[in-house]
């Protein structure tokens, strides 16, 4: 499959908007009117207060809510339910507990009908990539967070998604691995270039990651800002370079405001 | 070593009971030595063997056949809302019953033969592995299910791939639940009316004045039990290694 290489978006989200019903309750504007569109290769960061329906948004892009106002569409097509072309990372991992990590990289290829051998080499490879070769025969339960994580992301690039859905997923490790997890997901995507739609809260890692940074509104969701992000990151000081300050400065007073709001409507 | 220090309180029960009867405190109370040579004569005779093939016989058909369907019907009934709400009264209605009072019922419907003690054993134990199979595979978690149909698998595909593996611990507790209420079942039907098996056995033994053979065979029913429970427990073990 040739895919075209014009500047056409990959990703069309048209005038979205997603009620969220609660089993008991009034339903909930999750998120409104949201357009965007994200180019082929593009790493774009879905950034807002908790509740603003960032997820909500990924989980329609993978078809895994149904997309019931407005439109997505990938290479095109509407999106109709989850699909190999989108992978997704969740934040708690969402590993198989009864398969080891190798069984879990593998689970994906035995879906795309590849013979043995080249299933077992392209775990193998996998997992050579993400540092986990001494613990390949391990079970999720025997692992720290981080590497727990760092199977997750095997498993999704042993399918080799075109995009790569990330939701929060650096969320649940501490600091440190945080930092190292970043760090070695940016070397993967300047390696093998995907689509990344990378959802989080943390202003530094939006800025840190992403090309564009898509700032959501507290409940209901809106685009509020999209920023151009626009850094060199190649420059091992670029969290102490004036660039970086001002780009999270400047974002996260775009944030801020709908941080309080998200706050305020917490509560009681 | 350990395994016997941990039966030590077993022994010095048997031991008191010993003292207990050899001071003829009871005359309902035969001495464990006398039981134990009551059993090797049952042994002998081929007594244990003759009337523990048909209860075994009927113990694992009905167990086999509620474990098959209470799998299936509370892993669908978790996937699957209709289901759910069609079968969810009747189970509410049934817990509370007590099964030994399907006893005379399935012996009504069906003899003295084989196919009512398995219909018992099979109503009985489908209950706790359909609520087993339910609570476990309604507690999968969607996050597992999503990643699964991102990988390709088609959603009933995940029921196969996701949903069973993640009912397992609650399924397998409600199978061992069963297991031990096959046994109360067993041998309540065949207290109730048989001609053979290991309850028929105690209650003739019983009627005859036999209390030292009566004593083996109770015994020999509380060992098989033990030992399927462990065996269970042990299975239970090897298929959940990986929750360590």
């Amino acid at each position: 499959m040739t895919l075209p290489m014009d500047d056409s978006p990959q990703i069309v989200i048209d005038r979205v908007t997603h009620l969220y019903r609660p089993p008991r309750g009034r339903e909930v504007i999750a998120l409104e009117d949201i357009s965007l569109e994200v180019r082929r290769r593009e790493f774009v960061a879905l950034l807002g207060p908790s509740g603003c329906g960032k997820s909500t948004l990924l989980y329609l892009i993978g078809g895994f809510l149904p997309t019931e106002t407005g439109a997505i569409r990938v290479d095109g097509e509407q999106v109709a339910g989850p699909g190999p072309d989108r992978g997704i990372v969740f934040q708690h991992f969402a590993l198989f507990p009864w398969k080891t990590v190798r069984q879990n990289v593998l689970y994906g290829l035995e879906k795309l009908r590849l013979g043995r051998e080249e299933r077992s080499r392209r775990a193998q490879a996998l997992i050579d990539l993400v540092g986990l070769r001494d613990f390949a025969e391990s079970y999720p339960a025997q692992l720290s967070g981080g590497m727990k994580q760092r199977t997750a992301i095997a498993r999704t690039l042993a399918i080799d998604p075109q995009i790569l859905l990330m939701d929060e997923p650096f969320g649940a490790l501490d600091a440190q691995t945080r930092r190292l997890m970043q760090a070695e997901l940016l070397g993967i995507w300047q390696r093998s270039p995907k689509t990344v739609i990378f959802v989080t809260h943390d202003v530094h890692e939006a800025v840190y990651l992403a090309e564009r940074v898509v700032v959501l509104s507290a409940r209901p969701g809106q685009v509020k800002a999209i920023v151009d992000t626009g850094l060199d990151r190649s420059d091992p000081g670029l969290f102490r370079s004036r660039p970086f300050i001002d780009k999270v400065d400047q974002i996260w007073a775009l944030v801020r405001d709908e941080a309080l709001k998200a706050q305020a409507g917490h509560a009681p | 070593m350990k395994l016997a220090v941990r039966y030590v309180p077993l022994l010095l029960l048997a031991l008191a009971w010993e003292a207990a009867a050899r001071l003829e405190l009871s005359d309902a109370l035969p001495a464990p030595s006398a039981v134990l040579v009551a059993w090797a004569r049952l042994a002998r005779d081929g007594e244990l063997v003759a009337n523990g093939l048909p209860s075994l016989y009927r113990a694992g058909t009905g167990l086999i056949l509620a474990i098959a369907l209470g799998s299936v019907l509370g892993v669908v009934m978790a996937w699957w809302r209709p289901l759910h709400a069609l079968m969810s009264p009747l189970l509410e209605l049934s817990y509370p019953v007590p099964k030994s009072a399907l006893v005379p019922l399935t012996a009504f419907w069906l003899g003295f033969g084989n196919a009512s003690k398995v219909l018992a054993i099979f109503l009985g134990g489908t209950l706790p592995v359909v609520l087993g199979a339910f609570n476990g595979a309604r507690s999968s978690d969607r996050a597992l299910v999503w990643s699964a149909r991102s990988m390709g698998a088609s959603r009933v595909r995940t029921l196969w791939d996701v949903v069973v593996p993640c009912a397992l611990p609650e399924l397998l507790a409600g199978i061992r639940i069963a297991l031990a209420l096959s046994f109360v079942l067993l041998l309540t039907t065949e207290l109730y009316a048989a001609q053979s098996g290991l309850g028929y056995l105690i209650s003739f033994l019983g009627d005859e004045g036999a209390y030292d053979a009566m004593f083996a065979a109770v015994l020999t029913v509380a060992f098989l039990g033990f030992v399927a429970d462990r065996l269970f427990l042990r299975l239970t073990r090897r298929l959940l290694r990986w929750r360590e």
